[in-house]
């Protein structure tokens, strides 16, 4: 979903007008400029709002209305939140349940794909029916046995319940997008690998898995925002406070912090937001270098 | 050649682990869930086996009314709000803004990425009445409407929900639909516009038939996720005031993991797969018979 995002506008907007579609340029501009202050304001308004909120103090929260700037510019608050808040150990949390699970839907699909989409074998059309189903079924019905089987093998106290359960339901979704995008990539391209001598897995490992690897990056990018902001696993999952992620402790803050500390709370969520603002804009970034690098290599 | 790529050890070696990790994690639940429905009782205290008891519970249960309801009007309300921004956001992208909409499209699809649980707390703090108004709040009574806590009453929290849920996610819906507005031939708008059609005109008859398939899909996309709903409910109003914005997925948990009824648990948690399972065939077979007609 990103990359279209990025990606330069196709048909429609780069080609020139003909007079008759044009309207009287300076209303269309005036509409044009308004709309797009709109936007601004809809978008921006309650980000930028919540940044300044979380350099207030807590007597500016109580006193002053809400629009009111901050008195002072310290970092106080980010430090409480990040320290006594346990902002840091929720961040360590949710980065060892992402980056494993991440890596096992990444390989364990694009390979389920290729063998789904380039091979040739009877029923692989039923066994990709199968796996759109778990794109349908609502993760509350496969909670409860995951509960007693974690919690009935000691796995509970741990990380591999998030872990398992994420690589599992991502894996659907994955596998359906991965075996979208190998029909793209011709299969002479493996028939010939293997006429050069290699096995089969050689030129999934060697050649398939490169042709696909701008789409391996923005499944990865989905599954990873899935991940990072997943409550229901998470919660239902980690029985341990010290085993919080991020979401599930942002959720209990308000309530171990005690309601009245603003400030840290605002900190707290600011975290989260400008960490995902720094990696949108890398993000960004990084895809415009994989397009363009897939382009000169033609 | 066949036979390289059939090669039935390469098969299993491809597919295996990911088949593998599928069925024991997600289809034998599914399973083993549809069994618990014949069940009462929990892992600790042991299980009884009722029958179709708990079906009937749930026939007669006034909350599992109230929040088959609310999940229904939330999914309604959200995804019409989702799918219109998204239209108007992409005919904005497309035919206002044109050459200079990456921008704006870059700035618009920022919130979606963002925590659903930071975007709960931050709007809660927006919508606010104590220690000081919110921002939302300021605005709002600016505007002339003087609405008091919002999560106090049944209706504020839902208007709340929605707005929020809204304001989340449009920037997606309106990439995805920009990007098949994209795949409308230019010579036929072009055609269209020499025939006098512009403006509304253009948009109403030739626009939006063209759109269609990807309308269909951001439909069935959004009313997918909305009836899943569960984060944002949760973070932001909790399911109150009272059980008044309790939708069936955090009536489930809550049945499930605070009074530990894992039978009752997983017969509303079918009743929700049932529910999403259902509203997606009749969204096929619906526009499957408007296309014909047309």
């Amino acid at each position: 979903m990103t990359d279209t995002m990025t990606a330069p506008p196709r048909k429609l907007l780069p080609s020139p007008r003909s007079a008759t579609t044009r309207k009287p340029g300076y209303a269309r501009r005036l509409t044009r400029n308004l709309l797009v202050a709109l936007l601004v304001v809809i978008e921006l308004a309650p980000l930028a709002w919540l940044l300044l909120s979380s350099f207030k103090t807590q007597s500016e929260f109580v006193n002053d209305p809400a629009w009111t700037l901050p008195g002072k510019w310290d970092f106080g608050n980010y430090t409480e939140a990040w320290t006594t808040g346990h902002v840091a150990l929720y961040v360590r949390n949710s980065l060892l349940a992402t980056v494993p699970s991440l890596a096992l839907i990444i390989v364990l699909g694009t390979a389920a794909g290729f063998a789904l989409e380039v091979m040739i074998w009877r029923g692989r059309h039923q066994v990709l029916l199968v796996f759109l189903l778990g794109i349908m079924v609502p993760s509350q019905m496969i909670l409860l046995p995951l509960f007693r089987v974690y919690f009935q093998s000691g796995l509970s106290g741990t990380m591999w319940p998030l872990i398992i359960t994420y690589t599992a339901v991502g894996l659907p979704l994955t596998v359906f997008m991965m075996a979208t995008y190998f029909r793209a990539v011709p299969r002479e391209l493996f028939e010939a690998a293997t006429l050069d001598g290699a096995s089969i897995l050689t030129a999934f490992w060697r050649i398939g898995f490169p042709a696909v690897r701008n789409a391996v990056f923005t499944v990865a990018l989905v599954q990873f925002f899935f991940i990072w902001n997943d409550l229901l696993i998470s919660l239902t999952f980690t029985t341990d406070d010290d085993l919080r992620t991020i979401q599930v402790g942002l959720l209990n803050f308000t309530g171990q912090y005690g309601e009245t500390s603003y400030g840290p709370l605002f900190a707290a969520i600011s975290i989260n937001v400008v960490g995902a603002l720094v990696l949108y804009l890398l993000i960004n970034q990084r895809i415009i270098k994989g397009l363009t690098a897939g382009a000169v290599k033609g | 050649m066949r036979s390289v790529l059939g090669d039935r050890r390469a098969i299993a070696v491809l597919l295996g682990p990911a088949l593998l990790v599928y069925t024991l994690v997600m289809l034998v639940p599914m399973g083993w869930s549809l069994g618990y429905t014949f069940f009462k009782g929990n892992v600790i205290e042991g299980f009884t086996f009722d029958g179709f008891g708990n079906f009937e519970k749930l026939w007669h249960d006034p909350q599992a009314h109230s929040a088959l309801w609310f999940t229904f009007k939330y999914g309604l309300a959200v995804s019409a709000g989702q799918v219109l921004c998204g239209y108007l956001l992409a005919l904005l992208y497309v035919f206002v803004l044109r050459r200079s909409s990456a921008a704006v499209r870059t700035l618009v699809f920022f919130p979606v990425i963002l925590p659903t649980v930071a975007v709960a707390l931050m709007f809660q703090k927006l919508f606010a009445v104590a220690p000081q108004n919110g921002l939302a709040n300021v605005a709002v009574e600016g505007l002339g409407i003087h609405h008091g806590d919002w999560f106090a009453s049944a209706g504020g929290s839902f208007i709340v929900l929605v707005v929020m849920d809204v304001w989340r996610s449009m920037g997606f819906y309106g990439v995805l639909i920009f990007a098949g507005l994209l795949d409308i031939p230019e010579e036929t708008l072009e055609s269209a516009r020499l025939d006098g059609a512009t403006g509304w005109r253009l948009i109403r008859h030739i626009v939006l038939p063209l759109s269609a398939p990807v309308l269909l899909s951001s439909v069935v996309f959004s009313i997918n996720g909305t009836l899943k709903v569960f984060d944002s409910v949760l973070a932001l109003t909790n399911g109150g005031p009272g059980s008044d914005t309790t939708p069936l997925t955090l009536y489930m948990f809550r049945t499930a993991f605070s009074y530990g009824d894992y039978g009752y648990g997983s017969t509303i948690a079918s009743l929700l797969t049932v529910v999403c399972l259902g509203v997606t065939l009749i969204i096929f077979r619906f526009s499957r018979r408007d296309l014909t007609k047309g």
